[in-house]
């Protein structure tokens, strides 16, 4: 509630901010734009596919859709998610496919002026800079802005 | 009010063609796929002109201007008639059907929307 | 937009060239009917009508000659002999190649071309043979505004008063043809004014309305060209006195008219123009037919009108066509897709009614049935909306017999059985390349030379035989030839040669048959450019395997070979096996299953470190674990203890262990592309009752990724040979 009486100020002198949506990674606060989430769901028991790397969780049902779900701390190279039921899955829209990222819960809507977000400090890991498009200051904490095309590339080969 | 053109032909790509241009060109375009439809048509649509095929299945154009002609209440209705041939007699025999005129295929927009002026005053 | 249209067109041709061929089969077949050389006649000319469209000029020329001929015929000028309908289904051919090349580019094997079209011209008559098709033909606006400019110089456009006397015949009135919108015409050319002149107009007890009496005299100032105020009266010509003096008519003009002249067939209205005020010209055009009432009809037009009518009479004791609709693939798809949800949504249904624990469900589960029924009925509705009968494709492959006979100076006669045989869309566009491929083959490695033929106490002529059919559930394709047969010390040598198998390798009959099948056997040194194509008989059996089907060859040396092809009915939903492996449930085809069975101890034996087989019945059989293949591994100690016994393409045996059978079921199958690549050992996947995604499993590649079964099928080769 708080969150939306500051947009709407916001919304007065800013015309051109946007909407994130927060949540956090392996500890970590991250966002995606509102406008590329189609929705969250509770985390529930996936299928496995076999052969499939440590980051590609497995698949789910999505209203008859078969969408494959990634663990989004593992795609960043730290620690592979425990998920549980306290767990979410953003059900993203990539390269025209539903896919689902898992995450440990999701935060807060943020609106954000595209002014205000820098970008990303040089860090030792190209997979880091690909993967985050800028980081933000939000109520003094650290978030990270998520280049989804990167994160997640085109469906690629499962290797056996 | 928009001049309404009935074309029948039994070629899709002909239909396609008459239908760009001619809705480009402000007609209310109509068509049927063969001479029979055509006919059964003609009432409903109650076209300003008709454009039709010879060589089609179910009824040619013959049979579409004659039968057309032969009901009294549509023996003025300008029928153009798309061909390939250029021959005279075919003119010839299609005029003594009762045609209006005709359009030889293939047609580029400017003589399709010159013949339907002459017969239908339409503006393009 | 003309993009679309021309795909249209390209579509079109495609239904337009299959209609020709049938014609064609059917002509072949001894079937003269007028009804089907008009329908081949329209065929051929709505391809050439829009062939010139789009200005491809090769294919109106050829479309043109050969619809030519076609007139000929049923005009019956022509007598349908052998030679002819052979020289027409080459013609055929030619034709779908040239559509092919307007599509997709590439060359025209010109010199055949031209042979053909010399081949066709003979069958035309002299008169006739130098109309070659004008794409803008005489009387269209354009050409006539070319004339106007060949007499004289290309010069300044100058105003010219041209006075015009405009007097119609009564037939005029007949043909729709009204003065006002011709007025309206020249106006747009210029400056005009008219005048009407009524004084042939008799009193009004004495007139007749259908006799003419009105005239005009026009004056119009404009920049145009003659031909083009000519122009705008073309389609009255001969319906009216017509006379246009121009005022500074020049003898440049004169000459251009007498260009017009030639051009004309008949004195067209150039000699009205030319004619001094108030001579009419001989009306080129026979009579028009003016009476409204149709009992006022000349004789003549009534046989006109009868003579269509007999036609359409006659397509209706044909029960003509039916009425039909067409649709985008994709809206199918979708309801495809929705029936699958609705299946699934069944069985998630009657989970939940079983889990609630009521004591009395009879009244739901009546109702739950009635459910059930109406799913199916609903999703065989739908399936029936994909299936198409195989004859297109049975038409284009018998394209390819000839195509292929022709480059191999061979006479093969394809025959085709069950050509109304209905399969899935996409699998009779996949199914497309797979035959093609055999048929090649098949003409050029199976069937012998004719002399070779007659030697051996056959008919010249090599016969093969296309026949598709439904057999239990699943779609069966077959595709026999009456040629050698397979050869089959040859087929071991190269097989050697390549390595596939030891030196030393005994194999059956059907195993050495079943090695052209083998990935990397391609006999490519007596393979010639024909069927050769750099694919092997391999790719022929990924493709039908990719479609959930099998293929065989059986052969008899001497007598020939036949391959079979067996299909699922559709791709969307298939009869399943529900089992578990390693806590996931999973899905085995049906049609993979040779049959099931519990293990017990005493079944299974150890060879070497690592290998087990699975004894039944006194016969030894690899056993795969499917979780080990897969790469899972088992939480709980629950044992692999039920054993599939599936078998491969390639008679292979092999006994998939997993942890549970639960039933059989039929399930919808979705696709995994684009949800993550290739997964050895998994087909597709599939959603059950409880909205779970279980996986469906491959059998044949779980089987190549077990080390153990696929070292056991060397060792047993190794074994045989030693």
């Amino acid at each position: 509630m708080q969150a939306e009486a500051k947009q709407t100020d916001q919304e007065v002198r800013h015309a051109e901010h946007s909407e994130f949506v927060s949540f956090t990674v392996a500890g970590q606060a991250f966002c995606l734009k509102i406008t590329q989430i189609r929705e969250i769901r509770r985390w529930s028991p996936v299928t496995i596919l076999p052969h499939a790397p440590a980051d590609v969780l497995g698949v789910m049902n999505l209203r008859g859709a078969v969408i494959p779900i990634y663990d989004l701390s593992a795609r960043f190279g730290l620690q592979q998610t425990e998920a549980s039921e306290r767990n979410v899955v953003i059900v993203v829209s990539v390269h025209g496919k539903p896919v689902g990222l898992l995450a440990e819960s999701v935060s807060e809507i943020i609106s954000i002026n595209p002014d205000d977000i820098q970008d990303t400090p040089p860090v030792d890991s190209r997979n880091t800079m690909e993967y985050i498009q800028g980081i933000i200051s939000h109520d003094d904490t650290m978030v990270r802005i998520i280049n989804l095309d990167a994160v997640i590339s085109a469906p690629e080969q499962v290797m056996p | 009010m928009k001049t309404k053109v009935l074309a029948i032909d039994d070629s899709r790509t002909i239909r396609n063609l008459l239908a760009a241009t001619l809705e480009e060109a402000g007609f209310e375009y109509h068509c049927a796929v063969d001479g029979r439809e055509g006919v059964d048509m003609y009432p409903d649509v109650d076209p300003d002109v008709v454009i039709t095929d010879i060589n089609m299945p179910n009824l040619d154009g013959f049979g579409v201007i004659e039968e057309l002609r032969g009901t009294g209440i549509n023996s003025k209705v300008p029928i153009l008639v798309l061909t390939t041939e250029s021959a005279p007699e075919l003119k010839a025999r299609a005029r003594g059907a009762g045609a209006t005129g005709w359009i030889t295929k293939p047609f580029d927009d400017a003589s399709l929307i010159f013949a339907l002026k002459r017969v239908t005053g339409a503006a393009a | 937009m003309s993009g679309s249209i021309q795909d249209t067109f390209f579509e079109e041709c495609e239904e337009l060239l299959e209609a020709t061929d049938e014609g064609l089969t059917a002509i072949e077949g001894g079937d003269h009917d007028p009804e089907v050389v008009n329908a081949i006649f329209r065929a051929v000319h709505s391809i050439k009508g829009g062939a010139g469209a789009f200005g491809l000029d090769d294919l109106v020329a050829f479309a043109h000659r050969f619809e030519t001929v076609f007139d000929e015929v049923r005009s019956n000028r022509l007598d349908l002999d052998e030679k002819l309908i052979q020289l027409l289904l080459r013609s055929s051919d030619q034709l779908s190649a040239l559509v092919e090349v307007a599509r997709d580019g590439g060359e025209i094997d010109e010199a055949h071309n031209d042979t053909l079209l010399a081949a066709l011209d003979e069958y035309i008559p002299e008169e006739e043979e130098d109309l070659t098709f004008e794409p803008m033909g005489l009387g269209g606006p354009a050409p006539m505004m070319d004339l106007g400019d060949l007499g004289g110089a290309p010069a300044e456009p100058q105003e010219e008063t041209y006075r015009i006397r405009f007097q119609p015949l009564k037939e005029m009135y007949g043909t729709g043809n009204e003065p006002f919108f011709l007025f309206q015409a020249l106006k747009d050319l210029g400056e005009l004014t008219v005048t009407m002149d009524e004084n042939e107009l008799p009193g009004f007890d004495a007139m007749d309305m259908a006799e003419a009496y009105l005239a005009w005299d026009l004056v119009l100032v404009t920049k145009e060209t003659r031909s083009k105020v000519e122009a705008v009266f073309e389609f009255v010509e001969g319906l009216c006195e017509l006379s246009i003096n121009g005022d500074g008519d020049a003898e440049a003009e004169a000459n251009a008219l007498a260009a017009l002249d030639a051009m004309f067939a008949a004195p067209p209205a150039a000699d009205a123009a030319a004619a001094p005020e108030g001579e009419a010209p001989a009306a080129p055009f026979e009579p028009p037919v003016p009476a409204p009432e149709p009992e006022a009809k000349p004789a003549a037009a009534e046989e006109k009108a009868s003579a269509p009518k007999a036609e359409s009479g006659k397509q209706e004791q044909r029960g003509g066509p039916k009425p039909t609709l067409r649709v985008e693939l994709e809206r199918v798809d979708r309801l495809i897709n929705a029936v699958g949800e609705l299946i699934i949504n069944h069985s998630m249904l009657a989970q939940q009614i079983a889990n609630l624990n009521v004591s009395d469900t009879r009244d739901v589960e009546t109702e739950l049935e009635g459910f059930k029924n109406l799913a199916r009925d609903i999703q065989e509705g739908v399936m029936a909306i994909r299936a198409q009968p195989v004859k297109p494709l049975f038409q284009r492959m018998a394209r390819i017999v000839r195509e292929a006979s022709a480059a191999t100076g061979k006479t093969c006669k394809l025959v085709t059985e069950g050509e109304n045989t209905e399969v899935d869309k996409t699998v009779i566009e996949r199914l497309s390349d797979p035959l093609t491929h055999i048929l090649r083959n098949a003409v050029d490695h199976g069937v012998e030379k004719p002399e070779d033929r007659e030697a051996a106490g056959k008919s010249k002529v090599g016969e093969i035989r296309l026949s598709a059919s439904h057999r239990s559930g699943s779609v069966c394709i077959e595709i026999k030839d009456d040629g050698a047969g397979v050869n089959r010390p040859r087929v071991k040598q190269i097989a050697i040669e390549k390595g596939l198998i030891p030196e030393n390798a005994e194999l059956t009959d059907g195993e050495i048959d079943n090695l052209l099948f083998a990935p990397g056997f391609s006999t490519a040194k007596e393979i010639s450019n024909l069927s050769g194509r750099g694919v092997g008989m391999d790719v022929v059996k990924n493709a039908v395997t990719g479609l959930g089907g099998r293929i065989n060859i059986s052969s008899a040396p001497g007598k020939g070979s036949t391959f079979t092809i067996i299909l699922p009915l559709t791709l969307a939903v298939m009869d399943g096996m529900v089992v578990s492996v390693a806590d996931q449930t999973m899905v085995v085809p049906i049609t993979s299953i040779v049959e099931t069975m519990r293990g017990s101890d005493d079944m299974i034996n150890s060879l070497g470190a690592d290998g087990t087989l699975l004894s039944i019945r006194g016969n030894f059989v690899p056993i795969c674990d499917v979780a080990g293949a897969l790469g899972l591994y088992r939480e709980s100690d629950q044992q692999a203890g039920v054993y599939l016994l599936v078998e491969t393409e390639t008679g292979q045996r092999c006994a998939l262990a997993v942890d549970d059978i639960h039933d059989q079921r039929q399930v919808v199958i979705k696709s995994l592309d684009g949800v993550c690549g290739e997964i050895p050992g998994v087909a597709a996947a599939t959603i059950l009752g409880d909205g779970k995604i279980a996986m469906i499993l491959d059998p044949e590649s779980i089987i190549a990724a077990s080390p153990t079964a696929a070292a056991f099928d060397t060792e047993r080769r190794m074994s045989n040979a030693s």
